[in-house]
């Protein structure tokens, strides 16, 4: 029944090069996961701040921004940016990097509502205070607002940082070779699909559960 | 490598055909597996918040694991890890019915339905105890007052959160094209193969996205007024 021969024979293949992506070949999910988190992020945040800009030419742009690309499938995007890249640059790029821009794009807009909504959380007394006080609007947002926001919105971004690192599998359908493409390699050579997709399901898992029980102790300690 | 715009490719020869089969075919895993991630998400959701240890014990397990994994994963385990381990005839009537459209759906469904537990519950949590207590001081048993009481007050207060959810799965659908199930992804790939029109095919598939996400968003805000309960308005998940 269960031949877990499968997995210990391809261990490293699995974990080191298709988790890790430490080895031979351009791959690895951590390799895509770590970036596409902190630039999707940074670009979050000036998402956030525009759609709460006063100057409606910031807002409206920034509203549809977000409203697109929370209405369409992360897949599309993927292959949107697989297709246009090379009509744009007039050469194509690595997989890495059409997954890479992909995500990016596709998560800034779902950071951005997080930023959003942990701004307006700050109550507006603080605003006024802070205005009072005789700062700018400027120094109010980056020395009043944005510190307390941030720590209202921790719980959402560890949530959203789960949400990437399990939608960076999909890179694999543009032949990256991550975690889920490994195993499909792998599977292609052995025919063990359920042994080889309840262990990679089981890696993820690990990855996913410790990521929210750090955020738990992390909360409540901030808290 | 200029790019010739040619969107005629779009209504002349099966584009769009294809396009309504993979919009009738979105719908329709979605649909089922919209009511296979309700179904689950009810029950496991209401499990989580019993005062039964062993209940609050399996709901906590299939939530964490199966919302933790990667959908493509699943995806890939339902389809080729499962069916080999049924019995011979199983199989046979799976892969003469379309297996990849019941994998699909089936992953889609187990998936969202963890997904969704978390909202019911966050609903049921949301609800004054003394609702439950109310309703066991007249006599209703737990299971009653569940049924009765809890799990309809919540079903009203979780109308926005679950619609989102709702519109996730939705736009998950896409991911069974992975398995070869030929739902709106899938033809617009189709149609970019046999015409090497991408930007139209995308456009095409994007749009009935879109408006399908917006249009079901904004029926359910209406919905979500309807529904709403004076004085226990709770936003958000």
């Amino acid at each position: 029944m269960l031949d877990l021969s499968v997995i210990v024979n391809n261990f490293k293949f699995l974990v080191v090069q298709g988790l890790l992506g430490v080895g031979g070949f351009a791959g690895g999910t951590l390799r895509l996961a770590i970036p596409a988190i902190v630039l999707g992020f940074v670009l979050g945040i000036f998402i956030g701040l525009a759609r709460l800009a006063r100057a409606r030419w910031i807002s409206a742009p920034a509203t549809v921004y977000v409203e697109f690309f929370r209405g369409v499938p992360l897949v599309m995007v993927i292959f949107w940016i697989w297709f246009i890249i090379p009509q744009l640059l007039r050469f194509p790029i690595p997989e890495y990097g059409v997954a890479l821009t992909a995500f990016v794009i596709f998560e800034a807009a779902y950071f951005g509502e997080i930023v959003r909504a942990g701004i307006q959380s700050v109550p507006r007394g603080q605003v006024e205070a802070a205005t009072a006080v005789g700062l700018t609007r400027a120094q109010t947002m980056r020395f009043v607002v944005l510190p307390q926001a941030l720590r209202n919105m921790v719980p959402s971004i560890v949530t959203q940082m789960i949400v990437l690192f399990k939608d960076t599998s999909l890179a694999s359908i543009i032949g990256y070779v991550d975690l889920t493409k490994a195993a499909q390699i792998v599977n292609n050579r052995e025919i063990r699909p359920f042994e080889l997709y309840l262990f990679i399901a089981a890696v993820y898992w690990i990855c996913t559960y410790s990521m929210s029980r750090v955020a738990q102790r992390f909360e409540r300690r901030t808290a | 490598m200029k790019y010739e715009f040619n969107w005629s490719v779009l209504w002349s020869g099966q584009s769009g055909g294809w396009l309504l089969q993979g919009l009738l075919t979105t719908l329709e895993i979605s649909a089922l597996a919209w009511l296979l991630a309700a179904a689950l998400g009810m029950v496991s959701g209401a499990m989580r918040t019993v005062p039964w240890r062993l209940l609050r014990a399996a709901a906590t397990f299939y939530v964490e694991f199966f919302r933790n994994v990667p959908l493509l994963v699943w995806m890939f385990f339902w389809y080729f890890g499962v069916p080999p381990l049924l019995p011979r005839p199983v199989q046979d009537w799976l892969f003469n019915h379309g297996a990849e459209f019941w994998a699909g759906m089936f992953a889609l469904g187990v998936y969202h339905g963890a997904r969704m537990s978390e909202v019911i519950r966050s609903g049921i949590q949301s609800i004054p105890k003394t609702q439950f207590e109310a309703s066991v001081a007249m006599g209703l048993t737990t299971f009653q007052a569940y049924r009765l009481v809890i799990v309809p007050i919540a079903l009203r207060l979780i109308v926005p959160p679950a619609t989102s959810e709702s519109l996730n799965l939705l736009k998950n659908s896409s991911v069974a094209l992975t398995i070869s199930v030929a739902e709106l992804t899938f033809q617009t790939r189709q149609i970019e193969t046999y015409t090497a029109k991408a930007i139209e095919a995308l456009t095409a598939g994007t749009l009935i996205y879109l408006v399908l996400c917006l249009g079901i968003a904004a029926v359910m805000a209406r919905v979500e007024r309807r529904f709403a309960i004076p004085g226990l308005i709770a936003r958000g998940g």
